[in-house]
């Protein structure tokens, strides 16, 4: 096995040498295994090990970035990358300063070790229940883990060492009577803690039912309700519909949406609160430095319904003039760091769920994760489960729902949030290509009015 | 991979080895500037064994740690499932073209002026856009190897311009996009330039549609965006296998209006995804998949057709993992009824060239269900502005069992399928 430790200190010391602004690297070696069924039988069992690399550099404000597996020949690649840097730059470069720091961090959890018969009883425990239900035409399960080591450095004398694991487990129950075909989900994940996956098999049970359900469920007719989301959904909403606007490079040079995403702007009522923290220990998008090297932090987005901070790498922070947040992310050594979200979540309010649903006459109480997409100002995310609410009790339960608006508007229908926070660890974030990226989200339950909802 | 090759074959009774490199080099542009020019190399390596009649699988791009790869695929092949075919033994491919000299020789500087050009061309038309964009190109060079002395290997080189722009005034903010990309390098900008125009030019002037049932044209983008995805989980082989395709025992059956035809062509020269044979092996074949409305066929990798009692279409693709089937080149033949009679038949109705999140619902059923991210309102026979706030849902059985008309026009979307619109005459729509 290659060293990357030895080869780390030599392109230390090696990136010092060279004329640009500021040049960094990344050295990743990682373990990954997945698992996965299909019906009731194995699909596919495999084991990837990877080692690669990157340099970038920086160059009067243009970015060069070269990655590669191939670890031979370094001073080429250094080479390569500030000359690319060089033709797009044409302007100052700006980043916001951070101390060097010099730090080695390990995880307690490392699940590539854990032996693939351990992994596969547990999921043939699943499998099996999943197949007890009857009206089952077919289920997925998806399984997969992953350990790596990165150390990040720069030429301004960063040295990180840092360890990470996640575990990613999907699975999903199809049923099928006289043509119709409907499905149901479930999304966990841990950050390479295997015991957050292992007793699953009350919930597993649940959704091959529920997807069973379904065939004998009406479709909600489309038009605008009272929506209550339950934590797993609102926590999407906060990712998808919320966060990604957050998301600095998005902002920094785009003036327009500079205006509109002015800090100090209300965007909802004062009970609500959105952070982003990736300092919060043990969930999947949690890490202590970032991959430009800068610590984590906790960011308020939104403090009792008012605007007051944003997501930053170092440039974004620099050219909006604001201070780093810790939020550049790369899923890979193939990618530069670009800014992304960690653990999003929406802070519990005081009203409980009962009190949430009393007083909606006709609404949809929608639940469970099922996906998500948003350009800017409009977002759909869609519920894997849901039910009628009427007269204040959840009634008959519905074909999944497409829920869509307007953000601003969205936010600021709020009426309503639970005492009942909840983190998702399931799933995982893309942005450019860069998919899918651990992260968390969570949330009470919320209630949302005149929301609209996609039916026939 | 003869060495890796070897080692395997000392602990199994069939091996093939999978080599795939790539030198990818990515122009981007933010804000309507230059901001990053990207180098990546990499290679992989993709070991698949069959022993005691189970199938082992692992993958590295470390290829220095050889036994370490074959180790891995042994101890994957205790709890691998029983391989049902034998990997395929020397044969020849049909000569496909898929790699352009002149995309390998282009230089950086040629990319950085086209992508400039572009932005400059989208910026004279509305000034105050802000556009992302990215040129890119890729030499992949692919070569495989098994134990049945099955051997193969080609070079591709793809070359794409992609663009997206926002247009933001108020708290209304609008979304343009193009993407294309060939084997051969584009030469100019204009093609994807006034494909982006043509959406700014409509969507100048706001309209807005009523709740109900309408007749909607899906363009060639639309159709891409609702229809497709729910269309390849529908004729994907394993998912017939699995008995949860809704057309899977419908084979030969009048499913779709009789002027639908689709077929999956990875032998037409130049495509991105096109090639001469599988990641398996396999040599390229045309499959026909909707023949006149009827289901014509699956498309299937060696493992899946010997489960299926039938043969492998040639559409085994590897991403990361195990073979699996995929579809590779599209193309929806082309009706009679061009564009501006759809749109003049319809009194009030929308044109859709984006949908998003309709690939969220319950596609394996066929539903689709997203917002207009870019569409246009019809009132009578004539686009008169872009909607907001709108939703709309269907089923494909539903909407493709009756096809108002199919366009004369196709276009190649995202580089790898070629269709016209279709224009649907009921769907339903949600809005505000």
């Amino acid at each position: 096995m290659t060293d990357i430790e030895a080869i780390g200190h030599q392109l230390a010391d090696l990136v010092k040498r060279y004329s640009a602004d500021y040049i960094e690297a990344r050295l990743e070696q990682s373990q990954k295994s997945s698992i996965t069924y299909r019906g009731r039988e194995l699909e596919s069992i495999g084991q990837t090990t990877a080692i690669g690399g990157n340099i970038r550099a920086l160059l009067r404000g243009g970015w060069g970035f070269v990655s590669f597996n191939n670890l031979e020949g370094l001073p080429d690649k250094v080479e390569l990358a500030v000359k690319q840097a060089k033709l797009v730059g044409r302007e100052e470069s700006k980043l916001a300063p951070v101390e060097p720091i010099v730090d080695t961090i390990s995880t307690p959890h490392n699940p590539t070790t854990k032996s693939l018969a351990e992994k596969k009883q547990l999921l043939d425990e699943y499998n099996e229940i999943i197949w007890r239900t009857p009206k089952l035409q077919t289920s997925v399960i998806a399984y997969s883990d992953s350990h790596k080591r990165v150390i990040f450095l720069s030429s301004a004398g960063s040295y990180i060492v840092q360890e990470r694991s996640d575990i990613n487990l999907r699975l999903s129950a199809v049923a099928a009577e006289d043509g119709e075909v409907q499905q149901a989900g479930l999304s966990v994940g841990s950050a390479g803690d295997f015991k957050a996956i292992s007793s699953l098999h009350q919930p597993v049970a649940e959704m091959a039912r529920h997807a069973v359900e379904l065939l004998s469920a009406p479709q909600v007719k489309g038009g605008e309700y009272t929506v209550v989301l339950d934590p797993v959904l609102a926590g999407v909403f906060a990712h998808e519909a919320f966060g990604h606007l957050s998301e600095s490079d998005l902002v920094y040079e785009n003036e327009r949406l500079r205006q509109i995403m002015v800090l100090g702007k209300q965007f909802g009522s004062k009970e609500l609160n959105i952070i982003d923290s990736a300092a919060v220990p043990g969930l999947r998008g949690s890490y202590k430095y970032d991959d430009e090297g800068v610590p984590a932090t906790k960011t308020y987005l939104i403090r009792e319904g008012k605007l007051v901070g944003r997501l930053h790498s170092r440039e974004t922070a620099a050219r909006m003039m604001e201070k780093p947040t810790g939020n550049a992310r790369a899923i890979n050594y193939r990618y530069p760091p670009i800014v992304r979200m960690t653990n999003t979540y929406i802070e519990p309010g005081e009203a409980s769920f009962d009190d949430i649903i009393a007083d909606i006459k006709e609404g949809v109480y929608a639940k469970n994760w099922f996906g998500g997409t948003t350009a800017m100002e409009m977002f759909t995310f869609s519920a894997g489960e849901a039910y009628m609410i009427r007269n204040g009790k959840v009634a008959e339960a519905l074909r999944p729902v497409v829920l869509s608006g307007n953000v601003f508007t969205t936010l600021n229908n709020i009426d309503a949030i639970g005492n009942d926070l909840e983190m998702n660890q399931g799933g995982g974030c893309g942005k450019g290509m860069q998919m899918p990226l651990p992260v968390s989200n969570g949330s009470p339950h919320i209630r949302i009015l005149k929301c609209l909802v996609g039916g026939r | 991979m003869e060495d890796i090759l070897a080692q395997a074959k000392r602990v199994a009774e069939e091996a093939e080895v999978f080599m795939v490199s790539s030198e990818e080099t990515p122009v981007q542009f933010e804000a309507n500037r230059l901001k990053r020019i990207q180098g990546k190399q990499s290679t992989n390596v993709a070991l698949r064994i069959i022993r005691e009649g189970r199938i082992g699988y692992a993958s590295t791009t470390d290829l220095g740690d050889t036994l370490r790869l074959v180790n891995s695929a042994a101890e994957t092949a205790q709890f691998g499932i029983q391989a049902r075919f034998k990997l395929p033994q020397k044969t020849t491919y049909p000569q496909i073209d898929v790699f352009d000299p002149d995309t390998e020789s282009i230089p950086i500087e040629k990319m950085i002026e086209l992508g400039e050009g572009l932005i400059a061309l989208i910026t004279r038309h509305t000034p105050d856009i802000i556009c992302e964009a990215m040129v890119s190109k890729d030499i992949i060079s692919l070569r495989l190897m098994n134990s049945g002395g099955g051997e193969a290997s080609y070079r591709k080189s793809i070359f794409s311009l992609s663009m997206w722009g926002s247009l933001i005034r108020g708290t209304d903010m609008l979304f343009v996009g193009e993407s294309q990309s060939s084997c051969h390098p584009l030469t100019t900008p204009h093609e994807v330039a006034e494909v982006v125009i043509q959406q700014l030019e409509l969507a100048k002037n706001r309209a807005s549609v009523p709740s109900g049932h309408l007749p909607v044209v899906f363009t060639p983008r639309g159709v891409v965006s609702a229809i497709i995805p729910s269309l390849m989980m529908a004729f994907n082989g394993k998912i017939v296998l699995q008995g949860a395709s809704p057309i899977g025992n419908k084979l030969g059956e009048q499913v779709f209006d009789q002027k639908l035809s689709l077929w999956d062509d990875p032998t037409i020269a130049y495509r991105p995804t096109s090639r001469p044979c599988d990641d398996e092996g396999v040599p390229s074949q045309r499959t026909p998949l909707i023949e006149g409305g009827a289901v014509a066929s699956f498309l299937y990798d060696l493992q899946t057709a010997a489960l299926a009692h039938t043969r492998s279409t040639g559409n085994g693709n590897r991403s990361g993992g195990l073979p699996t089937p995929s579809p590779t080149t599209l193309t929806i033949a082309p009706g009679k009824t061009t564009f501006d009679e759809m749109v003049g038949d319809i009194k009030e109705g929308l044109v859709i060239e984006q949908l998003m999140g309709a690939e969220q619902g319950n596609i394996l059923g066929g539903d689709f269900s997203g917002n207009v991210l870019l569409g246009f309102k019809i009132e009578s026979g004539k686009i008169v502005g872009r909607v907001k706030d709108t939703m709309v849902s269907g089923n494909v059985y539903q909407v493709l069992k009756e096809v108002a008309a199919i366009g004369s026009k196709p276009e190649w979307v995202g580089g790898f399928i070629l269709t016209p619109p279709i224009y649907c005459s009921r769907l339903s729509v949600a809005s505000k």
